[in-house]
């Protein structure tokens, strides 16, 4: 039986949440905000490895570029220290403004790749930057045990 | 007995566990200890008027006006510096949700296998790698969570906060990752203004004696000076030295707490792996590193439930999780905790989250209205998830809006 949902809103309003799995974050490099590239068993039927391992990548990209020391970053430190920080109650963040370009990656991939396969990623911002929630939804009328996790047993459900 | 739900929407700092307070409808985050801090605002207010009111007009005409002008800067900085120390939230970790939680758990238990009856579990450790060396991770049994490298639990707030240096009451609050380049820079223009009131004084005395005799001055100027003379003495020996401390922590790329601990010192222990190994890298990282935003979102909305007793049987609309425990809230825990008495089992739960839904006392009440599923307090196996599902999505259990720029 295919678990299909059609798009985001078919997902929260006819599904049920069946578990939820966590990418941790990856330390090998400091406290740089970076998340492991290892590929959840528990997802192993549910969605093509090198898409979920494309979209941390693409992440990790994203928030290194905003935590980037560089001259941008020293320039933005300056002028705020001159202006006694002031400046940042009426001025965007260069983080602030990659974060918002995240979150907009983070809808357009739910919308595209993991709603139609009964998954919702969230945001780690939501999360305190600790983990990234991947909800694993089940299709209410599809089975009667729609609280295990043994999906297998859909069969190949990917498109 | 049965109770009709209404909803209504609340700020999520208005939910927030920990011991902080906010002000200004969650724009503003400090401790909860405010005494210290007011203290601090009047000395510095107090030295600075006296000095502005007292010495600056005589100063102005006799040297030159740019010492009030330079003076007003200067203290205008050290206060904007001290209210964005003391309102910002410093880096706190937001606490593990139930389901977070849970999972934490069940890898906890499949890495120590089968502990005998009777035998304490052993410490909750996590082995990172960070830039080759070895570094533990603790688990915290207040937020439920492995602490990321560097941050700490601080027992006056009871928040975790990313790279925890020091709880400072005299500003009222916690010196984190995302404020203490502001408490730094408030250290050194303090620092910078003590040395410059102090100097002023004394060139400011010597000048009036110099024309009418020490004594007449001592006479002639009001009793102001053993206030300032006794504050500035004090304020330089303790804030110039700790200018001083910061300033060698931020050029090794240490934090207070590692300090203190000896995290990085001695022969058998590891090295700093956050240090860049030269002290410029060091500073610049920390003082002109990018700004990190909260994660807090204290601003956002989300919906809050509360039950009013009715007398129809009306069911529940949205509804907690997973409530299945009486014991509601996480133990009170010292920033060098020891492990509960009793098992954490799956069945506890994370009480006061971002997304917690109704007042703790009310949550048991309320478990017997929701179509929970039944949980089982511990997993059959390591390898099989325990169900944790409600019948409700918990997808939009928050109004999505943009997150509010805060401090």
């Amino acid at each position: 039986m295919a678990t299909e949902f059609h798009n985001l809103q078919e997902l929260r309003h006819s599904a049920s949440l069946a578990t939820k799995v966590f990418i941790q974050r990856d330390y090998s490099e400091g406290t740089v905000c970076r998340f492991q590239n290892k590929f959840p068993s528990e997802l192993d039927s549910r969605i093509e490895r090198t898409l979920l391992e494309e979209t941390v990548k693409t992440l990790n990209t994203y928030y290194a570029e905003a935590e980037k020391m560089g001259g941008q970053s020293y320039l933005e430190g300056c002028l705020a220290c001159a202006t006694a920080y002031v400046i940042f109650l009426c001025m965007e963040t260069h983080y602030e403004k990659v974060l918002k370009k995240i979150s907009v990656y983070i809808q357009e991939q739910n919308e595209k790749i993991y709603a139609p396969r009964g998954l919702l990623l969230t945001d780690p911002i939501e999360r305190g930057m600790r983990v990234m929630e991947v909800s694993v939804f089940e299709d209410h009328g599809s089975s009667g045990s729609s609280l295990s996790s043994s999906v297998s047993s859909g069969g190949s459900t990917q498109r | 007995m049965s109770a009709v739900m209404i909803t209504r929407k609340v700020r999520k700092w208005e939910k927030l566990p920990g011991k902080n307070t906010f002000c200004c409808d969650g724009r503003v985050m400090m401790a909860r200890q405010k005494g210290v801090f007011y203290l601090t605002l009047f000395l510095i207010v107090g030295t600075c008027s006296l000095f502005f009111a007292f010495e600056c007009p005589y100063l102005s005409i006799h040297l030159s006006p740019a010492i009030p002008v330079f003076a007003i800067v200067l203290f205008l900085f050290v206060l904007a510096m001290l209210l964005r120390t003391s309102f910002s939230d410093p880096g706190v970790l937001p606490r593990a949700l139930p389901e977070e939680a849970t999972f934490i758990e069940m890898e906890i238990e499949a890495a120590n296998g089968n502990v005998p009856a009777g035998q304490r579990p052993p410490p909750r450790i996590r082995n990172v790698q960070i830039n080759g060396q070895i570094v533990k991770l603790k688990y915290c049994y207040t937020c439920k969570i492995f602490r990321p490298p560097r941050a700490s639990h601080c027992s006056i707030c009871d928040n975790c906060v990313d790279r925890f240096d020091h709880h400072c009451p005299w500003v009222g609050n916690c010196v984190g990752k995302r404020n203490y380049r502001y408490f730094y820079l408030f250290t050194l223009s303090l620092s910078l203004l003590t040395i410059y009131i102090f100097t002023f004084d004394i060139v400011h005395v010597v000048m009036r004696s110099v024309d009418s005799g020490f004594v007449k001055t001592l006479q002639d100027t009001p009793g102001t000076y053993p206030f300032k003379v006794l504050v500035c003495f004090f304020t330089l020996w303790s804030v110039v030295g700790l200018t001083g401390f910061h300033t060698y922590l931020i050029s090794l790329n240490q934090t207070t707490n590692e300090d203190i601990k000896g995290s990085w010192s001695g022969k058998n222990r590891v090295q700093n792996p956050y240090s860049h190994k030269n002290m410029l890298k060091n500073c610049c990282e920390v003082l002109c590193g990018p700004a990190y935003p909260s994660v807090l979102d204290r601003r956002g909305l989300m919906q809050d439930n509360l039950p009013i007793p009715a007398s129809a049987g009306l069911p529940a609309i949205q509804g907690n999780p997973v409530p299945q425990t009486t014991k509601t809230t996480a133990p009170l825990l010292p920033n060098e905790h020891t492990p509960d008495d009793t098992k954490p089992s799956i069945s506890d739960s994370a009480i006061a989250h971002a997304e917690k839904r109704s007042p703790s006392p009310k949550e048991e009440k309320q478990s017997t209205l929701h179509k929970v599923l039944p949980i089982p307090i511990s997993p059959p196996t390591p390898t099989k998830v325990p169900p944790l599902a409600s019948p409700e999505t918990d997808a939009d259990a928050s109004v999505i809006i943009p997150r509010e720029k805060t401090l």
